[in-house]
């Protein structure tokens, strides 16, 4: 699936929610499915900055498609990259360069989009595509 | 005579909801909210005599000057300073510590010492190791205990005659605790060291008396008193303020000015450099009117109300810590529940329309010492009321049984 088609995926399942307390509660059970970091790259180089609550990425090439792994001592944070993880794993950097991520919106989260929030979402989604440019690099 | 409501009927903000839910405020620590005599000195201000002040020969900056000495002088009478001109108007109590910590460069050298508290935000120890660094003067650190209280038996080994300057805050703004401001002014007088006290977490809940105290600088934030942001005040003793060269140049800070020599005003002006925040000032002065109108003893007894009754509630959750238990302390809780994270715990709330403050509170040597990410901090004030607590606590189970 593209990155499209899974963020149409995950607004859709959203979207069977009424409220914010099932979103969230939903988020939660998400991040329980998150593919975690080994603990070898669970290091401060890893802590993407910008987030009141720690989050670890550790991303990996395999063939043209980059993979990532994730941890967060917080567990909505875990919701949230969990939700992104899914959408950018298995994908071609080129392709998770390119995304845009307005579908976080579409699924009540908008509030977590502010440059300001303390959870960095605007941060994971930059370290994210930062690793796709560097990785799309090492494949030119 | 203390009537809540009526005080709530003063704060248009307390009607706002948020996430479709009344809003329950308790980030008051961070900054208090306004009162409508406020906002209407701020829009008076700015309707009908908005000029620069100190220079101008025209009514409005006659007016506006007026006002904004009025204000200084409302700001003296508060804290009991001995003359107006020893009450700096600053941007805000880190401005204030930093003209300080500044000016201290030329009176501390290579050998001397400073000492601070381990209870302070990140803005009271940086501008001491800055010193520190380019002086080549010693940082001393007084410890915490478990309680969140200083550990004054090791305050008086560090006190020394090298010890220069000691620095502590009134009130920890992660904990509440209200520190032995009288002893360690006293143990530093006996050495002769200089003592400046942040208040900015206390003077939101007591009156501090500056000639009392005997203490040589004193600081605060107008936003934590009611007050608009981007206010703050030093008090300093005339004889040190003398002493100390001014922070920043510009306007209005001189007397005579040519390209060989400039001579610098008298007080307070010499601190006062380019055009102020005028109206922030005057409604500042207008701020202090409410508060005292309401009577900081009622404030502090009402508030210790609050806070016993969020404490006894909250501790009955399972799992639920208080950091910071020292027997006097504002009304201020600080606390995880269990392995939750704080942040989680503020994102549920939040969502209920309360506001509370999560993370480090750029305290991180506190959270170090109980070797935590942070807490959630819910800090009062006396616009607060039982029931919004009932909401908080409720709101606290609810955020425990979704995350757990």
């Amino acid at each position: 699936m593209s990155i499209k088609e899974i963020q149409e995926e995950i607004v859709s399942e959203f979207e069977m929610f009424d409220d914010w307390m099932q979103r969230y509660e939903y988020m939660i059970d998400l991040g329980k499915d998150l593919p975690l970091i080994d603990e070898k790259y669970k290091t401060d180089k890893n802590i993407i900055k910008g987030c009141q609550s720690k989050v670890w990425v550790h991303a990996e090439l395999e063939g043209d498609q980059l993979n990532f792994t994730a941890d967060s001592d917080a567990i909505i944070t875990k919701g949230i990259i969990a939700i992104l993880i899914r959408t950018f794993s298995g994908q071609h950097p080129s392709a998770i360069i390119d995304a845009d991520t307005n579908f976080i919106d579409q699924i009540g989260l908008k509030e977590h989009l502010s440059p300001t929030r303390a959870n960095g979402l605007v941060s994971m989604i930059k370290q994210l595509k930062m690793y796709a440019v560097a990785y799309q690099t090492q494949l030119n | 005579m203390f009537d809540i409501q009526k005080i709530r009927a003063d704060f248009p903000i307390l009607k706002r909801e948020v996430n479709g839910k009344p809003l329950v405020y308790f980030d008051n620590a961070a900054t208090s909210q306004t009162p409508q005599v406020v906002i209407d000195a701020i829009v008076n201000y700015y309707s009908h005599y908005n000029s620069n002040i100190h220079r101008g020969v025209h009514t409005l900056s006659q007016e506006a000057t007026d006002a904004y000495e009025v204000a200084r002088k409302k700001v003296q009478a508060h804290f009991n300073a001995k003359h107006d001109y020893e009450i700096i108007l600053t941007a805000g109590t880190t401005h204030a510590i930093n003209i300080v910590a500044t000016g201290f460069t030329q009176f501390v050298n290579r050998g001397d010492e400073i000492i601070v508290s381990a209870l302070e935000h990140h803005s009271n120890i940086v501008p001491w190791q800055m010193l520190c660094e380019r002086t080549g003067a010693e940082l001393k650190v007084i410890p915490m205990n478990e309680e969140g209280s200083l550990e004054m038996d090791v305050y008086e080994t560090l006190v020394s005659p090298k010890t220069k300057l000691v620095f502590v805050n009134h009130v920890s703004n992660a904990l509440g605790t209200v520190n032995p401001i009288e002893f360690i002014i006293k143990k530093a007088r006996a050495v002769g060291a200089a003592i400046l006290i942040d208040g900015a977490q206390a003077t939101p809940h007591m009156k501090p008396d500056v000639q009392a105290l005997d203490v040589d600088f004193y600081v605060a934030s107008a936003h934590k008193l009611c007050g608009p942001t981007g206010v703050g005040v030093l008090y300093g003793k005339e004889e040190w303020l003398n002493k100390l060269p001014p922070y920043q140049g510009g306007g209005d800070m001189i007397d005579q000015v040519t390209f060989e020599k400039t001579t610098y005003a008298g007080l307070p002006f010499k601190f006062e450099a380019g055009t102020p925040n005028i109206c922030g000032g005057i409604a500042f002065g207008v701020a202090l009117d409410y508060m005292n109108s309401i009577g900081f003893e009622n404030i502090a007894t009402y508030e210790k109300e609050l806070l016993d009754y969020a404490t006894k509630a909250l501790k009955e959750i399972e799992g639920l810590r208080i950091y910071g238990e020292a027997d006097e302390k504002t009304a201020v809780i600080s606390f995880n529940v269990g392995t939750i994270h704080p942040y989680d715990i503020g994102t549920i709330v939040d969502k209920l329309g309360i506001a509370v403050r999560t993370g480090h509170h750029c305290a991180q040597p506190i959270m170090n010492f109980y070797k935590i990410p942070g807490t959630v901090r819910a800090s009062f004030a006396f616009y607060n009321t039982k029931d919004e607590i009932d909401i908080f606590v409720a709101a606290v189970k609810r955020a425990v049984m979704m995350l757990s």
